[in-house]
């Protein structure tokens, strides 16, 4: 571009526009790579936080969610809220805190019908089949069943009682006597609801309900459990299922019932032949190796 | 405007207080009022109408839902069910009638803290602070649309001022009062009109609606003008006046075309001549007869 033109208004008003339009596009550069980095922040659900039923894993949801708080209008408990500015949760989300006010698994799931958006599957109609969340008991230092105390307190208050949450009976090794009622909560029916948390009689719960992202594992895809593809297929996959054979000295055989290592009561110790030959050789070319 | 004189000063002489401030206050009634009914739910037990500015049921029955959040939900591939799509398509077509950045004068709840920055600004004669483009909105809303797509997540909804400060009324409001405070002093101090004039994507994306809109300002009785610059001292998009006001001799019409027109009719309350009015995109013929008439009074 000529020096002689520079100084032309019409140059002048170009360069400014220029100017400012990469300003613009600077900044808003800016400010978008730092919403990028922000958001993947917010993707990241606490572990306190729960969200309603229906809802799908957190990335989808906050996709979905327009946070207008039509879920938490209509939960008839108040269970639900919205995150405000300085919560954990994501901004305008609607979460609930277990151990302060549950979800009650209402059988018309009005929170779901109330969402204008996919945030919560509209397909889901039995409040049963929504994993909200996963309980864990998750410290069997503090909780008292362990103890070999009577509580099942978590047991009691599940919805869906003996499904979601079942006793275990075990032996009480300290008095020896009795049997501890050991609560296991079964990822095939927990709802994550809440209610055990809520209802954990200890000052901290030692039963909570975590996003099932933080508390499910997940069994490696080629994992084959030998006992359940024998049931599949009706017998056994590995053949011939030959009886397992020991290779001992005559006159001695194994029985673990008996305790083990067994000498045949025939033979008296005396007249028992000493289990190996005095010849080495002949220990080596002993039948069926060694 | 006379030296040290407000702007509608000479129309409070002329009209009256309550008529050169008639669609100030209207505004003023429409934004509480709307966020009254928000709040007669939860304060008061009266569930007129459920949710906030994102997605609302009136009545159990009339779902509306903001263009602008659905528009990002649907880039997320999150696309809401139907009473989120006719909610949304019924908020469209609303400020499609109206004109689209009605939303900013008439119900945006930050509209209140920037006019009273704005206000403060002119009481205060602070002049200066930063200068940058006014079109960064157009490219934050573009940013947010593609963030969205990009991360399938609503990013804007993460920090966005506007709808958080209306949900914070709401449902509570957190942290967000430093929000509020924030903008205050960015419009106040940082630059004139820096938030809503510069930056907000939301406003933005109503001035795209409002492109194309029916309700419009028009300054139909422009040749009473007597260049007192009332109007462009109120008015929060300025440079939108000029064509319609003194665009005759070029052969522009009347009309205020551009979608960033507010539709506040602050100009119309301010002016004492009353050049403005309410028209529609359709009245912006030239009327050639009796304005090019005056025109040749006025030359000969
Ligand atoms: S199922 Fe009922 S209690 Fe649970 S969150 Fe929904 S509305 Fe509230
Ligand atoms: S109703 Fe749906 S979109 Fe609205 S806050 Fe609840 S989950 Fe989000
Ligand atoms: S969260 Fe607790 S109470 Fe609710 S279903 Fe699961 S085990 Fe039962
Ligand atoms: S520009 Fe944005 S903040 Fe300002 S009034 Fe419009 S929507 Fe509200």
């Amino acid at each position: 571009m000529p020096s002689s033109q520079d100084n032309k208004p019409t140059n002048r008003s170009r360069r400014r526009f220029l100017a400012d339009t990469l300003r613009s596009a600077v900044g808003v550069g800016l400010v978008s790579m730092t919403l990028g980095v922000y958001q993947r922040q917010a993707i990241a659900l606490p572990s306190t936080a729960i969200r309603p039923p229906g809802a799908g894993d957190e990335e989808q949801f906050q996709g979905a969610c327009i946070r207008c708080g039509l879920c938490v209008r209509d939960c008839p408990f108040d269970t639900l809220k919205l995150a405000e500015l300085g919560d954990a949760v994501a901004l305008g989300t609607p979460y609930f805190t277990a151990r302060d006010v549950p979800c009650e698994m209402c059988d018309d799931i009005p929170c779901i019908k109330a969402c204008p958006t996919s945030a919560l599957d509209h397909d889901l109609t039995d409040i049963d089949k929504s994993r909200m969340g996963l309980a864990v008991v998750v410290d069997q230092e503090a909780c008292i069943a362990f103890k070999g105390l009577r509580c099942e307190v978590c047991f009691n208050v599940c919805p869906i009682r003996s499904k979601a949450i079942s006793l275990n009976y075990q032996h009480n090794e300290r008095s020896g006597k009795h049997a501890l009622f050991i609560p296991v909560v079964h990822s095939d029916a927990c709802t994550g609801c809440g209610k055990c948390e809520k209802a954990c009689i200890l000052d901290e719960a030692a039963i909570k309900v975590f996003p099932i992202a933080l508390a499910k594992g997940v069994l490696g895809q080629h994992y084959r459990l030998g006992w359940e593809q024998k049931k599949q297929a009706g017998e056994s996959l590995v053949s011939p299922d030959v009886p397992h054979e020991y290779n001992l000295p005559e006159g001695m055989r194994y029985d673990h019932a008996g305790e083990g290592l067994i000498q045949e009561q025939a033979t008296a110790p005396e007249n028992l032949a000493p289990p190996f030959s005095d010849n080495p050789l002949d220990t080596l070319n002993r039948k069926g190796g060694l | 405007m006379e030296k040290g004189q407000f702007p509608g000063a000479e129309a409070v002489k002329v009209n009256g207080w309550f008529k050169a401030n008639r669609f100030l206050l209207l505004r003023r009634v429409s934004q509480v009022s709307l966020l009254a009914l928000f709040l007669a739910g939860p304060w008061l037990g009266y569930w007129i109408v459920k949710g906030n500015m994102a997605s609302s049921l009136t009545l159990d029955v009339l779902p509306l839902t903001d263009p602008l959040v659905f528009l990002q939900a649907i880039l997320t591939g999150n696309p809401p069910v139907q009473a989120g799509i006719i909610g949304a398509a019924v908020v469209f077509i609303f400020y499609f009638l109206v004109g689209g950045r009605v939303y900013c004068s008439w119900v945006c709840p930050i509209n209140i803290i920037t006019d009273t920055a704005n206000w403060l600004r002119r009481k205060l004669k602070l002049k200066g602070g930063t200068t940058f483009s006014r079109q960064s909105r157009y490219w934050l809303l573009l940013a947010i649309l593609i963030l969205a797509l990009l991360t399938g997540n609503i990013v804007w909804e993460l920090v966005n001022p506007v709808s958080m400060v209306y949900r914070g009324l709401i449902f509570g409001m957190g942290m967000a009062w430093g929000i509020v405070i924030a903008i205050f002093l960015l419009d106040l101090l940082v630059a004139h009109n820096a938030w809503c004039g510069h930056l907000c994507p939301v406003g933005a994306f109503y001035s795209l609606i409002g492109k194309f809109s029916v309700l419009r300002i028009s300054a139909v009785n422009r040749q009473a003008c007597d260049d007192c610059l009332d109007c462009f001292a109120v008015c929060p998009e300025s440079r939108v006046i000029k064509p319609a006001l003194k665009g005759a001799d070029q052969k522009i019409g009347p009309v205020i075309l551009s979608g960033q027109c507010n539709n506040c009719a602050r100009c119309i309350d301010v002016c004492a001549k009353d050049v403005f009015s309410f028209s529609t995109r359709f009245s912006n013929q030239l009327p050639e007869s009796k304005e090019s008439s005056n025109q040749r009074e006025v030359m000969s």
